[in-house]
């Protein structure tokens, strides 16, 4: 039993790092019907923008509330900027193209950022920096709750409701959900449909930037292939609880991550990473819209 | 004469290989109705996307004679021209209330903007029983109460309707004529687009008949509804 809610408590924790990745890639498509592939190396981007810049600041081995609020920000800031210009410079041009065209470019621009970070960064892992100590909290009966887990759950819960503080109780989440829903008629209200898309991946990558840092901190190695495998989960994830949909999407994150815990706690951990796509499998047969997917109905 | 709310002027919208607006001329005064009519196909939806700046056109389209030519479509709502567009696209997830929000996304004024979504309520009172529902659960006319409401949101000086007559019972037809003849006597100039000609002239100062993307005619509201050619081909009489 004591082994149940501890596999729990890491399953919460890990879906809490998918959920933060889904989240950008369902925004994503929320708002262009876009599969953003390149989602997943702006989140490695995160990790190494979080790296150089303890590595700049020498706060490599100063774990602490302010380490991780300023590695935190660092990743936040250069994911977005990435973010941004992938739309700006990839995604805008091709606004009226055919869709597939864009989703090809997603891909190529997916493998452009994984071997220019190669280049960049070098191919061979690099040590995170350490965010936080990893102490026990609380032991009740043999079950512990480790203090990485509490931030990671603390920082996704506070984003979570960032996020929707943002896209239900603001003007510009607003226009986000009108976007998304209507492009043309948002731009007939007068919503500059360009910014808010753009506003759209700076969000996105924002939380993929907090993603990373709680992956790095949880998991303390880096290298610009480490986006593909989480990526692809967090997608799996977003298709999941329905892509489109913010909520099915922590859904779905939640319930990856969680089945994947107890994959590995009571089958064995060399069926972690076909358990992600046997889901997904099992969903694109029975659910193809997803749990929480919207089938609109249109009156005529 | 004034100077005219809106010019339009050898208008041309190509759709591809598709010549859908072939040099469009045409004038609306400031507080006039004025109606485009014509079949399916004619180029009366295509003319108000155009105006809107949501198609790409070639010509000319002076709003109080301003020309929009380098003004993009979301900036052409603060110079004072809203649609209601075509299958009245309302939000169908948000609620009545957020959807009116909408209409007002290019004022900062809130104060005024209450006043303003009170003022659809008078004319909608129905908008306000369902204020919280989400709009894509209202039945088709409501939905279209809610479209002109929003489209009224911004303080228009042009709104463009686009079919608010389309799959409506005749009643609710009826209401929603009376409607758009009350916010023109408020002073807003209005600029229509519909299937149901009869309807349109009836309330309109004067109407244009565009055929294959060319206005073949024009004239007063009245007098077409007498002339020969617009009572077989439009009327079905």
């Amino acid at each position: 039993m004591e082994d149940f809610f501890q596999h729990v408590i890491n399953g919460v924790s890990l879906g809490s790092i998918y959920a933060l990745i889904a989240l950008g890639y369902t925004m994503v498509y929320g708002i262009l019907q876009l599969i953003n592939f390149a989602h997943s190396d702006v989140y490695m981007v995160g990790a190494f923008a979080a790296y150089y810049s303890a590595q700049f600041l020498g706060i490599s081995e100063a774990p602490g509330i302010s380490t991780l609020v300023i590695l935190l920000a660092s990743a936040m800031i250069g994911c977005s900027l990435l973010g941004l210009m992938i739309e700006r410079f990839a995604y805008r041009p091709l606004r009226k193209a055919p869709k597939l065209n864009i989703l090809i470019t997603a891909i190529g621009v997916s493998l452009f950022l994984e071997y220019t970070a190669q280049v960049i960064f070098g191919a061979d892992p690099k040590v995170f920096p350490t965010v936080l100590k990893d102490s026990v909290i609380v032991e009740l009966g043999g079950v512990q709750i480790k203090s990485l887990d509490v931030a990671v759950l603390a920082i996704t819960l506070l984003m979570m409701l960032a996020l929707n503080f943002l896209i239900y109780r603001t003007k510009i989440g607003k226009a986000m959900r009108a976007v998304s829903t209507n492009v043309v008629v948002a731009s007939l209200m007068g919503v500059n449909t360009d910014r808010i898309i753009a506003f759209t991946f700076i969000v996105g990558s924002s939380l993929a930037g907090v993603g990373s840092v709680l992956v790095g901190m949880k998991y303390p190695k880096i290298d610009p292939l480490m986006g593909m495998m989480i990526g692809l989960k967090a997608f799996v994830a977003a298709v999941l609880g329905g892509i489109g949909s913010i909520g099915g999407a922590v859904l779905g994150a939640m319930i990856m991550g969680l089945s994947e815990e107890m994959v590995v706690g009571y089958l064995s951990s060399t069926y972690r990473d076909a358990l992600a796509f046997g889901i997904l499998i099992v969903i694109l047969i029975f659910r193809p819209s997803g749990l929480l997917g919207k089938n609109t109905v249109e009156k005529v | 004469m004034s100077q005219p709310i809106l010019e339009v002027k050898d208008l041309h919208v190509y759709y591809g290989a598709i010549h859908a607006l072939k040099g469009l001329n045409f004038v609306v005064q400031p507080g006039e109705i004025v109606s485009l009519i014509g079949a399916n196909g004619a180029g009366k939806t295509t003319t108000l996307r155009a105006i809107s700046g949501i198609v790409e056109s070639t010509g000319d389209i002076l709003l109080q004679g301003q020309s929009l030519k380098t003004v993009k479509s979301y900036q052409r709502v603060s110079l004072g021209l809203a649609q209601s567009p075509e299958g009245r696209g309302v939000f169908p997830q948000m609620s009545v209330l957020e959807n009116l929000e909408m209409g007002a996304y290019s004022r900062s004024d809130r104060s005024e903007i209450q006043k303003d979504i009170q003022m659809c309520f008078e004319l909608f009172p129905r908008l306000q029983e369902r204020i919280k529902q989400s709009a894509g659960t209202m039945s088709g006319g409501e939905q279209q109460m809610l479209a002109i409401s929003r489209a009224l949101m911004s303080r228009p000086k042009l709104l463009l309707l686009d079919e608010p007559s389309l799959g409506l019972a005749p009643r609710i037809v009826s209401q929603i004529f009376e409607i758009i003849k009350k916010v023109n006597s408020q002073g807003v100039t209005i600029l229509l687009v519909e299937q149901n000609a009869r309807m349109a002239l009836k309330v309109s100062n004067r109407a244009y008949v565009i055929e294959t993307g060319e206005v073949t005619l024009e004239g007063r509201g009245q007098d077409l509804l007498n002339d020969d050619n617009v009572r077989r081909s439009y009327l079905g009489v």
